[in-house]
């Protein structure tokens, strides 16, 4: 089953894997999927990214199978999900935000039983579960209750778990909320080696940085509606990009600086911005060779910097830049999402 | 955004299943369904060697109910019967094995609720697996639980004096029908268990409905002093036709009635509940 990657697919690019029309799926007042669009091409990664509630979940219970769209339809890897629910479910996996194995058993045994579930013989079940828990750095948890698994082990048992089949379309649901920097890392690290085995994956988060990570292309969604799409660049572009914070040596510069930068009219950064209360000068970037620049003339112009860094735009900033309408976003995006 | 046709074929999507499935409905065969089961018995079974004190009720259930009614009122009811404590349990120990498969059969509806809101079921139900093998496999499990707790009680029986009055084949017979019965109410709890939002509901709801259904039966006395409004509700309820029924199949007496009724009550119950519990276990969201 490994063997069945797309290497010498000469139609890689061309088609989509998952096809979604018009999606609609209503829960008694709340629109929680509005006619939703889209395609993910196969092979590639398509970020859904939206705030809490904005229906990702919702998107994914329906491409999975789990509830039925009131209307519109959605084809997956050639099975209409309505229709052919049953063949569907062979070709696809599925990683919640709530991890899907059973927490009384090992990792090995429930890997063993998903094998087993998806008629490998019990020899076979048995080595994919081995080399899976390899794979994802559980082995020496193995025989250890799933429930006694850390955050980060048991979303990549979960993830390990959607791999047995070898899906040709995986769906991960948030795959890294609530884990620490160190754990998302490694699950990210995970979901780029299934890519570039050649899996297709629908990835929702509520993180810009993750999508940035993880997804060629985006989808913003919000209130059940798509409200934008692209490249990662695209979008990147039409929100402005990073934000360069540097941090003066003396916070008494910081007037100086924003000046020396703006009059040096380097090219697209003119935004420049002292922000006194946190001792921070925001610098508005689009290009490492913009931060290059920003940076040298700093110094040429004799400067002292402590600090610097550099932000992806938050949620809540992309979304005002999308929808250009702050009263509507600012109370539906939770706090922990600014980056 | 492209505008591709997708129809199942290998290369218009290059990742779709094997050849020899492309053509069929997703069915899945009788061999597959069992292997199905299989594994999700291993499962519970797994569940339950993990967490040793989920069998407590079945273990103790039968030793502490035992005790209780031959000591506390066998010497009493033993008495206006006509006999003594002995007797009593002759007549308690068929009654109590139609009563354990009640007991159990709760459980399974509470332990049902409580698997659904682990995220586990989201991945059973996002597989190639008929969706009524997760139920099946529970309820075999739980049919294994229930052979437990009826040997115990028989083993209680047997230690404190019972005699078969009839031979070991009515002996199997009685545990048969109590188990073919109690698989029925497992599928009601199922049901409930499904439709409740939580575990302690359906835990609450079955207490309420079974202890009335328990003690208003000839489980425990017989019916001849009870009044007869009641002696009409116990000789309508099912607990009792199987009491009576595992108690002809022992220790003898009119059988063909009792067996008939809950070979019955077990067939209607079954096949409303079950289909029941498959669709709402298939629309859940």
């Amino acid at each position: 089953m490994v063997s069945m990657t797309r290497n010498d697919n000469d139609l890689k690019g061309g088609v989509n894997a998952v096809e979604v029309r018009g999606l609609v799926k209503h829960y008694g007042g709340t629109k929680a999927l509005d006619g939703v669009d889209l395609d993910v091409r196969e092979g590639t990664v398509l970020g859904v990214l939206g705030p809490n509630g904005a229906g990702k979940t919702t998107l994914v219970r329906c491409l999975s199978t789990l509830i039925v769209p009131d209307a519109g339809h959605a084809v997956v890897a050639g099975w209409d999900v309505v229709k052919q629910p049953r063949q569907l479910r062979r070709t696809i996996g599925l990683t919640g935000q709530y991890a899907s194995v059973d927490e009384k058993l090992s990792g090995w045994e429930n890997l063993y039983m998903i094998g087993r579930l998806l008629d490998l013989p019990r020899r076979k079940a048995r080595s994919r579960a081995d080399e899976l828990l390899e794979r994802f750095s559980l082995t020496p948890a193995a025989r250890k209750a799933a429930m006694d698994y850390s955050g980060g082990m048991r979303r990549r048992l979960d993830l390990a778990a959607s791999m047995i089949g070898s899906p040709a379309v995986l769906y991960l649901d948030e795959p890294t909320t609530g884990l620490d920097p160190r754990t998302r890392n490694e699950v990210w690290d995970e979901v780029q080696r299934m890519v570039a085995e050649g899996a297709t994956v629908l990835l929702t988060t509520q993180y810009m940085e993750e999508a940035e990570q993880l997804a060629s292309e985006l989808t913003v969604i919000d209130q059940g509606r798509i409200i934008a799409r692209g490249g990662v660049d695209e979008l990147k572009a039409k929100v402005g990009g990073r934000t360069l914070q540097i941090r003066p040596s003396d916070p008494a510069e910081l007037a100086a600086m924003a000046q020396a930068l703006r009059e040096a009219g380097l090219d697209g950064v003119a935004g420049a911005q002292a922000v006194p209360d946190e001792g921070l000068l925001h610098v508005p970037i689009l290009s490492d060779a913009q931060l290059t620049a920003v940076i040298g003339l700093l110094g040429t112009r004799g400067f002292s910097l402590a600090h610097v860094a550099t932000a992806l735009p938050s949620l809540d900033e992309v979304f005002l830049a999308i929808t250009g309408d702050k009263a509507t976003h600012t109370e539906t995006i939770p706090q922990e999402v600014a980056a | 955004m492209s505008t591709t046709t997708l129809t199942p074929t290998p290369t218009g999507t290059g990742t779709s299943a094997p050849a020899a499935v492309l053509h069929d409905e997703g069915r899945i065969g009788l061999r597959g369904n069992l292997r199905h089961i299989g594994a999700l018995v291993r499962r519970n079974l797994l569940q339950i060697k993990k967490d040793p004190e989920s069998m407590f009720d079945a273990l103790l259930m039968p030793i502490v109910f035992t005790l209780l009614f031959v000591y506390v009122f066998g010497g009493s009811v033993g008495g206006s019967m006509g006999g003594d404590r002995q007797d009593y349990l002759n007549y308690l120990i068929p009654g109590l094995m139609a009563m354990m498969g009640m007991n159990i059969a709760m459980a399974v509806g509470s332990g049902v609720n409580d698997d659904f809101r682990k995220g586990v079921m989201d991945r059973f139900r996002t597989m190639p697996i008929a969706r009524s093998s997760v139920l099946i496999a529970k309820i075999v499990v739980e049919l294994g639980r229930m052979m437990v707790a009826t040997l115990i009680l028989l083993g209680m029986g047997f230690a404190l004096g019972m005699e078969l009055q009839e031979s070991v084949l009515g002996l199997v017979g009685a545990i048969a029908l109590s188990a073919a019965f109690g698989a029925a109410i497992m599928w009601i709890f199922i049901l409930l268990g499904l439709t409740m939002k939580t575990a302690q509901a359906v835990q609450g709801t079955g207490m309420l409905v079974l202890m009335p259904l328990q003690f208003g039966s000839s489980i425990f006395a017989p019916t001849q002093t009870m009044p007869g409004w009641l002696r009409t509700f116990t000789d309508y309820n099912p607990l009792s036709n199987l009491a009576d029924a595992a108690r002809a199949l022992m220790m003898g007496g009119p059988l063909a009635h009792s067996v008939w009724v809950t070979l019955g009550w077990t067939v209607v119950i079954t096949a409303v509940t079950a289909p029941l519990a498959v669709s709402r276990f298939r629309k859940k969201s």
